[in-house]
């Protein structure tokens, strides 16, 4: 994975010093809180309502072992135990004193870990496809890229007030794993005829009140030409973007009121000029970053299909996690690994310190040293020989990580909502806890099969509801907490936004909603490989509609 | 009716306007019962703020409870409580909160 080159360092190290000095300053009240608020911001620390919250940068959602192992003692340290895992891939600790943030941020800069734009009107972290380097399916790496995107939009002067936040996903396969569709820029790393890499662009993706699926305005962009489009795109948005409005300041509304068509045209223009300049790539720091990700020398351990064939035979659970959790490597001896962080009533994305320095322990010894963090609130070991994928079950199991429900209705994507946001208008991580203990059987999860559920707790939707199959939006009505349903959402290439089925329910009502919404999906579905949102662009809504609300209408 | 409150600025905990300073509890906050007296509480908020003790203040609205002040909305109820999800973290962990509860 990507080490720290010189540069690296002094940079985050000058930016630790800075940080330090304006805090002590904070403290003994020589800047005000107005003065102040920009700068914390900057540094990934928000106020939320218990506490200071500190987002720490997991770039592309990349860790190596010593980097978790020092999440999980910063937890113990100065937090409480215990850190949550977002769907930017990164993680954010809810109890951190101000005056201990220094002190948190030298730790993280100890690992090469920082906090730097993960909050304010800037490029955020990149993310990028959590199976990345590893799956069978991939192209390419996606990752150097994501470091390239890294590196030019750190502190980019031009690009560090924008109208408002901006963010990016790079994926390099067919199959979208990193919802690049919902994203300010989505780039799909793919080959031309010729063989060559490059990008299909995708422009004005997002979420929140003003939910946009992305538009594809390039098919093929030469990868030398990264940097040059990208800078185009943002610079016309940087021009043209609002700044009268915030709820109309992400460049999907510039994209939308402005035409496909006419954005196109600006951004080429721009782009003209920008070509041919110090930004096209050279082949060479390509190259130089690519030889960062280099993946790990996979020896052949082809004992791995007889191991797994006897694990399996002596252990159902195991043999259903394998099923579940385990996916396709690009060498046939290994397999990628999700270690599931939505065990049965748990909060969705929270592990605790020690959890943190097991899973640290497990990859170090079984997995070349690599994580991932997934958007959707998961850990992943990308590269497990399959010989020694039962001693990781094994290992999972004796420390709760070891649900097999990948990918199914309680793997749901929850942001933390009103029991920590002060942006929340509800709670969000109960109604996850509720449906995930009415769905508890496995058996029961796994007949239903593919079930994407997403929760936000209020209308900024970290939540991902939007594009959840099933997506539950918390909002407050008359002093009580209301949670409407969109069905029909997906995060993938096939992205669409989720449409509002009818009322909303009552924090007694939903779960009850969820359950017969599942019930009338499984009434319709042509057969078993028919998935919930597969059966749902085939039906429509008017099943649902009439399963959840015809009492009503009889009854009116 | 109405309490002061903001979080402290050195470690961000919710605390509230008690008896000329500021507490960790919403329980024995001083309340305001009439628009004079939400006015006096407002301007002890913001030299608090200016003297950089506390930031995010705000006044908001409480019932009393067995003698003791709550909030009305579930926002100030969490926030005087701890996570729901959490009842081991918060000042609802604390048994002096226990006792407010």
């Amino acid at each position: 994975m990507y080490r720290y080159d010189e540069f690296d360092h002094d940079f985050v190290q000058a930016r630790v010093a800075e940080f330090s000095d304006q805090v002590k300053r904070r403290l003994a009240g020589e800047i005000t809180e107005d003065q102040f608020r920009p700068l914390r911001l900057m540094n990934g620390v928000y106020l939320q309502l218990h506490a200071y919250m500190l987002r720490i940068a997991v770039p592309y959602g990349t860790l190596n072992s010593r980097q978790l192992r020092m999440l999980g003692q910063i937890a113990r340290k100065y937090d409480k135990g215990y850190g949550h895992f977002t769907t930017r891939q990164n993680l954010q600790f809810h109890w951190p004193a101000l005056a201990d943030v220094p002190a948190i941020l030298a730790d993280l800069a100890s690992v090469e870990m920082h906090c730097i734009q993960t909050s304010g009107n800037c490029i955020r972290n990149v993310t990028a496809d959590h199976f990345a380097g590893a799956a069978a399916d991939e192209v390419a790496d996606p990752r150097p890229y994501a470091e390239i995107l890294r590196q030019w939009s750190s502190v980019h002067p031009e690009f560090s007030y924008l109208p408002r936040k901006f963010k990016i996903a790079v994926t390099g396969a067919e199959r979208d794993r990193a919802a690049i569709q919902a994203h300010d820029i989505g780039l799909h790393l793919k080959k031309n005829a010729a063989g060559q890499l490059g990008f299909a662009v995708y422009v004005g993706g997002g979420l929140g009140r003003t939910p946009m699926v992305a538009k594809k305005i390039r098919d093929f962009l030469p990868e030398a030409d990264l940097l040059s489009y990208c800078t185009a795109i943002l610079r016309v948005y940087n021009l043209y973007g609002r700044r009268d409005n915030k709820y109309k300041a992400r460049i999907k509304i510039l994209v939308h009121e402005t035409g496909v068509e006419e954005i196109v045209r600006q951004i080429e223009a721009e782009w003209q000029q920008l070509k041919d300049t110090e930004l096209k790539l050279p082949e060479a720091d390509i190259q130089a970053i690519n030889a960062y990700f280099a993946p790990p020398a996979l020896s052949a351990r082809p004992e791995g299909d007889a191991l797994v064939k006897q694990a399996r035979l002596d252990s159902k659970s195991f043999s259903e996690w394998l099923e579940q959790n385990v996916v396709t490597h690009r060498h046939p001896d290994y397999a990628a690994v999700t270690i599931s962080l939505k065990g049965i009533g748990e909060v969705p994305g929270d592990v605790t310190d020690s959890q943190m320095e097991a899973v640290a322990d497990i990859a170090e010894k079984y997995a070349f040293d690599e994580l991932r963090v997934s958007h959707e609130q998961n850990l992943i070991l990308p590269h497990v020989a399959r010989a020694d994928l039962k001693a990781v079950y094994d290992a999972l199991v004796e420390i709760g990580l070891a649900t097999a429900n990948s990918n199914l209705i309680s793997d749901i994507i929850s942001c933390p909502g009103l029991d920590y946001c002060s942006l929340a208008t509800a709670r969000s991580i109960p109604v996850a806890q509720e449906i995930s203990r009415r769905f508890a059987s496995l058996e029961r999860q796994r007949e239903i099969g593919e079930l994407k559920l997403k929760i936000s707790g209020c209308i900024n939707a970290c939540g991902h509801h939007h594009v959840g199959h099933i997506g539950i939006l918390g909002v407050e009505k008359k002093g009580s907490e209301l949670y409407q349903v969109t069905l029909g959402g997906s995060a993938d290439e096939n992205t669409s936004v989720g449409e509002i089925i009818g009322r909303g329910f009552s924090s007694e009502e939903i779960t009850d909603a969820i359950e017969q919404i599942v019930h009338t999906y499984l009434g319709l579905r042509l057969s078993p490989d028919e998935r919930f949102i597969d059966a749902y662009r085939r039906v429509g809504p008017a099943p649902f509609k009439e399963a959840l609300y015809a009492g009503e209408t009889k009854a009116a | 009716m109405k309490v002061l409150t903001a979080n402290r600025l050195s470690d961000g905990i919710a605390v509230w306007y008690a008896d000329g300073g500021w507490a960790e509890t919403v329980g024995h906050a001083d309340i305001a019962h009439d628009k004079a007296a939400e006015d006096r509480l407002e301007a002890i908020g913001a030299a608090a703020a200016a003297n950089n003790e506390v930031l995010d203040v705000n006044v908001i609205d409480v019932t009393i409870v067995d003698g003791l002040v709550e909030p009305v909305r579930l926002r100030e109820k969490i926030r005087a409580a701890g996570p729901t999800i959490h009842p081991d973290l918060g000042k609802q962990a604390s048994p002096q909160a226990q006792r407010a509860a």
